[in-house]
């Protein structure tokens, strides 16, 4: 049994909010449904699904089914932090199938900047195991991640030059996004002499703060015929968990390694045959871990493979987040994943903005992680075709 | 991060003895008694092979910087780290009494014992 080739992405949505002052997070999840629904051609009597993760409003999917009149055969609300969307996709795409369901509603909406959830650690109701024991030494997403930039540092010499090139990419595709908070072009002296926040890392190593949200409409092959948008495929998935392992711990590598290996293997594609790849970039390390784990070069030569522009569209061999990505563009509810697949679906579709279009784009790859780098985090990584 | 909202520690009885333990300044690793491996955080199930045979191994509490970070945006700033000790498990710690400017990889550490909202957790400071 595989998901190669049985479910498609028929419709997409990303909110244009960056601040949503007054609208309640129910509200951004129906408006993000119904533009994914739009897109698709589909309405959302057609919705036999619903995918939703932590930052939906009420238990489990229960809430938004009912606010949004849905009629659902098959839920999932498997939360795995900002990997969640992805994690979601595999799993709608094996209810599609298995013939459980036809037409999936997969909904984030966030709002860390106007109220609703705050950033960071979700309120716990029981409290996790390891709390006692990390709780008391004030990690913060920052200084977590900030740890595995370190240390892959001194495992493989890579440097804040480096690091800083992830972001003077991002910031090249950010300018042609109207809707991008961050759109100035930065230089990597820019980001090197930003101030430290949480050593090694800068302030313009870290994604910027947003509302908003996303939505994915995804279809079994005999819907997606009858749909006029064009057609994306989902050839592979993969989903991981990586922990502390009972204290026998190394920081410099992902989950990744893992989902993107089953991911591939699914797909039955090489990272050389990747034309472009959407990664979380919570922060600049993140990226940079990623695409070494996800194979797109070897483990420790991710500096040297991001930097001179290597990222950038147009420029570098390897094309990344062209909507400016959490870095510069959105971060709806500190939650990456569902962007990374919405910017891929445009570069399949060719509806990328034209200044950052990658020329006869019909293979993607969109990978999420959720939680925190170093101790515990969720990984999904998916590959996705032009059909 | 949030903080739990009632007292774990009390609520976990195979814990009492890491606690007392940790009150007498001592650290204590969990090794499994099936499989061997020594691990921490502690559980009473071991988690590389849920055995829930074990004894409790006292650490030296010698150890070496596996990361860091400082956290700058705080008020006063504080180093958090990852210790290796040299039993073997990496633990999440703050380096204290430390230049927060002279820190390193490898660097070796000592563990002492402070009392953080009325429970003593294990940190430590250059060796
Ligand atoms: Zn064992």
């Amino acid at each position: 049994m595989t998901i190669k080739g049985k479910a498609y992405i028929a419709g997409i949505f990303e909110h244009s909010t960056r601040k949503a002052e007054g609208i309640p997070l129910s509200q951004l999840h129906a408006e993000v449904a119904k533009g994914a629904l739009d897109d698709a051609g589909l309405t959302v009597a057609d919705v036999d699904g619903y995918f939703c993760a932590g930052d939906a409003p009420g238990l489990g999917g229960f809430s938004m089914a009912e606010y949004m009149g849905l009629r659902v055969r098959q839920t999932d609300c498997t939360e795995t932090g900002g990997s969640s969307y992805i994690a979601h996709l595999n799993h709608a795409a094996q209810a599609i199938a298995t013939g459980k369901i036809k037409v999936a509603l997969i909904t984030l909406a966030g709002k860390p900047r106007t109220g609703g959830a705050p950033p960071g650690r979700p309120p716990m109701a029981v409290i996790p195991p390891d709390a006692p024991f990390e709780l008391p030494f004030k990690p913060t997403v920052l200084n977590l991640y900030a740890m595995c930039a370190r240390r892959h540092m001194h495992e493989f010499g890579t440097t804040s030059e480096q690091l800083a090139w992830i972001k003077v990419a991002a910031s090249h595709h950010a300018q042609h996004n109207p809707h991008a908070m961050l759109r100035d072009v930065v230089t990597v002296d820019e980001v090197v002499n930003s101030p430290i926040v949480a050593d090694p890392l800068h302030r313009l190593d870290c994604c910027v703060v947003s509302d908003g949200g996303g939505a994915l409409v995804v279809v079994a092959p005999e819907i997606a015929a009858q749909l006029r948008r064009p057609k994306v495929r989902i050839l592979g998935a993969g989903e991981a968990i990586k922990h502390t392992n009972g204290g026998e711990m190394d920081i410099t590598w992902s989950g990744a390694v893992w989902s993107g290996a089953k991911a591939f293997e699914e797909a039955g594609v090489r990272p050389a045959d990747i034309k472009y790849v959407s990664v979380y970039d919570s922060f600049t390390i993140t990226v940079l871990m990623q695409l070494e784990d996800l194979g797109f070069c070897a483990k420790g030569e991710g500096g040297r493979f991001v930097a001179d522009g290597n990222l950038i569209s147009g420029v570098g061999k390897l094309p990344f987040n062209t909507d400016g990505g959490g870095l510069c563009n959105n971060h709806p509810g500190n939650r990456g994943g569902m962007t990374k697949v919405l910017e891929a679906v445009r570069q399949l579709r060719g509806e990328a903005h034209p200044a950052v279009q990658v020329k006869n784009c019909d293979l993607a790859l969109a990978h999420g992680t959720g939680g925190y780098l170093p101790t515990r985090h969720g990984s999904a990584t998916v590959i996705l075709e032009r059909a | 991060m949030s903080e739990p909202k009632d007292n774990a520690v009390a609520a976990d009885r195979a814990m009492v003895p890491y606690w007392e333990a940790a009150r007498a300044g001592r650290l204590l690793l969990r090794r499994c008694s099936t499989c061997s491996e020594l691990h921490y955080y502690p559980r009473p199930l071991c988690p590389f092979c849920l055995s829930s045979e074990g004894e409790w191994v006292e650490a030296s509490g010698e150890g070496v910087i596996y990361s860091w970070s400082v956290e700058r945006r705080a008020n006063p700033p504080y180093a958090i780290a990852f210790v290796t000790l040299r039993e073997g498990p990496t633990l999440m710690s703050n380096i204290v009494d430390c230049d927060l400017d002279g820190l390193a990889v490898g660097q070796a550490v000592h563990l002492q014992f402070e009392e953080r909202e009325g429970q003593p957790v294990p940190v430590f400071r250059p060796s």
